[in-house]
């Protein structure tokens, strides 16, 4: 190391150029002014937070019942929100419960997301009958209402984390797969992509520098809108015996096995929903903002 | 407008024979033995053999296909396991059932939806604006099947307003429109129409922004039109593709509606389904999603031929 040549300036130092700044700079601009952005994101980091360290910071046991202790009311000591109907610490499940329940709201999204947008570019690039021959596919998944079709997969399948998981993925598929189709069969006829192949560029190549870039982010957004809807049919296969287990904490099963206790302990009973709707409308409100700071139209 | 009406038809067929390949394949990914339920654990082995070509599991899975949808399109879905009475009869008391549900829902849905839509388009960016975007955003986010233990937690538990569950005073049988069967359609009813609010609302709101950005609109305020005729203009507008979005819901509903038909014990297509899954009933599980999914492609093709008609501006190739 030369100490004198550390007082000379590199030449990007000399000129003192003004750059706009890039787009996803701009974007994350833009989330950083949104107040409504930026608390319903907290939101979502709390409860990862929670899903990673849950069971560090859990004070009752998740899991030991108590006949004695069935169902008591929020604020009992010991139980700060009430015990379920085998007399487990609510708190303690509510706050695990949301591992599974993350997990099985998001991960469906993250694999569809994968799969249905490599169908979906290569439909859009591709065009012709390869083209026509998947999408006349996804149409036919299409004509299923999203909730008869996971039910219906997951139903006849039977219950199961994995089966629960592979349902919902294949629910969000041909979803995703439409999208990146759309975006993808506009890119294409863009005189950039013409250019590209024009000097000689491989259509693997082409896709890869030429394409991605254009479209992954109106099929990322489309896909945060749709983690929503995977939370509320996740467990609500949860909620129907279709997928998590017990005796494992997961807020759509808790919701199932407290139905009964509605008559006796309301409150306790609704809370594992809360923190459904907490989740799906923390992540719709996240899409929507993103959507906007992407300025992408819907 | 004939020949696009022809066309939507003919590209029906294929989706329609796609679905029931679906329905036909459900079966087939299910584990276990599909003879398990009609053989008893002690059978011998003529007698499996036996019921294997009855049934026709020895042929082909294409010839088994053909042969499922040649009793499927005249109504046989073959028997349920469980009750074993026939599973187009079961679904079709269920569907009544449920559709007369839907259909409450969808129009109390499409009348909140038109609402907030209106007021929301027609001051836009005001606080009755965010006021009804906080509510559609609400509509499409909340976990129905909880909704729907709120309202039984509120109505039934703590006011003891309204019945929780059931299809009505004598069970599923006999429906009439008074209030001794209606008071039990009234909890889910409300909770099926939170979601199609939301999406109806969202939707006026944009189709009332947009036309009243038009330039016809400022053409007729300048001709001197009083605002009760401008309104009559805006909902000239909206109408075709609210109506369309209104008709979407209700196939939505009638598929969807299974989380919350298990939550009120409602006796339709969702509960059926329920219990098809839980007594492992594979054919009524079949029937029954072959039957909601069919009703959708329908109604999705006929909302798409009426919006035609009813939009003259629709020119579809």
């Amino acid at each position: 190391m030369n100490m004198s040549l550390t007082n000379i300036p590199s030449p990007a130092q000399m000129v003192p150029i003004e750059t706009s700044p890039g787009y996803w700079t701009s974007v994350g601009r833009r989330l950083a002014r949104d107040k409504v952005a930026l608390l319903v994101g907290g939101i979502i980091l709390a409860l990862v937070l929670l899903a990673l360290l849950g069971q560090y910071l859990t004070l009752g046991d998740p899991y030991g019942t108590s006949m004695f202790k069935r169902l008591r009311p929020i604020g009992t000591e010991g139980f700060p929100l009430g015990s379920d109907e085998l007399g487990r610490d609510m708190l303690s499940r509510l706050m695990l419960g949301a591992r599974l329940s993350l997990f099985m709201g998001i991960t469906p999204v993250i694999l569809a997301f994968f799969i249905g947008s490599a169908v979906g570019i290569f439909a859009g690039y591709a065009g012709g009958l390869a083209n026509a021959l998947i999408m006349r596919t996804v149409d036919i998944f299409y004509a299923f209402p999203s909730v008869l079709l996971a039910i219906a997969l997951s139903g006849a399948l039977g219950a199961g984390i994995d089966n629960a998981l592979l349902s919902l993925t294949l629910v969000f598929v041909p979803q995703i797969a439409r999208v990146a189709e759309s975006v993808t069969t506009q890119v294409r006829s863009r005189d950039y992509i013409e250019a590209a192949r024009a000097s000689g560029a491989s259509a693997f190549t082409i896709i890869r520098t030429q394409v991605l870039g254009n479209v992954l982010g109106p099929i990322f957004v489309f896909a945060t809108g749709l983690i929503s809807v995977c939370m509320i049919l996740a467990s609500g296969l949860s909620f129907l015996g279709l997928g998590v287990r017990p005796p494992e904490p997961e807020w759509g099963l808790m919701l199932n096995t407290l139905r009964t206790a509605i008559y006796t302990q309301p409150w306790v009973a609704a809370l594992p929903g809360l923190m459904i709707f907490m989740t799906s409308i923390s992540f719709n409100i996240l899409a929507d903002r993103l959507r906007a700071a992407m300025a992408i139209r819907s | 407008m004939g020949a696009y009406i022809l066309r939507r038809l003919l590209l029906a067929i294929p989706i329609m024979l796609g679905v029931a390949l679906v329905c036909f394949m459900l079966v087939q990914i299910a584990p276990g033995d599909p003879l398990v339920s009609v053989l008893p654990p002690d059978a011998s082995q003529e007698l499996r053999a036996q019921m294997i070509t009855a049934y026709g599991f020895d042929q082909p899975l294409p010839a088994q296909f053909m042969k499922w949808l040649w009793h499927a399109v005249q109504g046989d879905l073959g028997t349920s396991i469980a009750t074993s009475r026939p599973v187009f009869s079961e679904v079709m008391t269920a569907a009544i059932n449920s559709l007369r549900l839907a259909f409450l829902a969808t129009l109390i849905g499409f009348f909140f939806g038109c609402l907030f839509g209106f007021v929301a388009g027609y001051f836009q960016d005001t606080w009755l604006d965010r006021l009804a975007s906080v509510f559609s955003v609400f509509g499409v986010s909340v976990p129905h099947y909880w909704l729907g233990m709120l309202l039984v937690i509120v109505f039934s538990t703590q006011l003891y307003l309204l019945p929780a569950t059931g299809g009505g005073p004598v069970g599923a049988s006999g429906w009439a429109w008074d209030w001794a069967h209606v008071q039990f359609m009234i909890l889910p009813a409300i909770t099926l129409s939170v979601i199609p609010t939301g999406i109806i609302a969202r939707t006026v709101r944009a189709l009332v922004a947009e036309t009243l950005a038009q330039e016809f609109i400022v053409g007729l305020r300048a001709k001197g039109l009083g605002e009760s005729g401008i309104f009559r203009h805006v909902v000239k507008n909206a109408a075709p593709t609210a109506l369309a979005v209104m008709g979407l819901q209700l196939g939505y509903l009638m598929g969807g509606s299974i989380l919350v038909e298990t939550v009120f014990a409602w006796p339709g297509t969702g509960l059926l389904l329920n219990s098809a899954i839980f007594q492992r009933d594979l054919p009524l599980l079949q029937g029954t999603i072959w039957v909601l999914a069919l009703f959708f492609v329908v109604l999705n093709l006929l909302v798409d031929i009426l919006q035609t008609l009813l939009d003259p501006r629709i020119k579809r190739a």
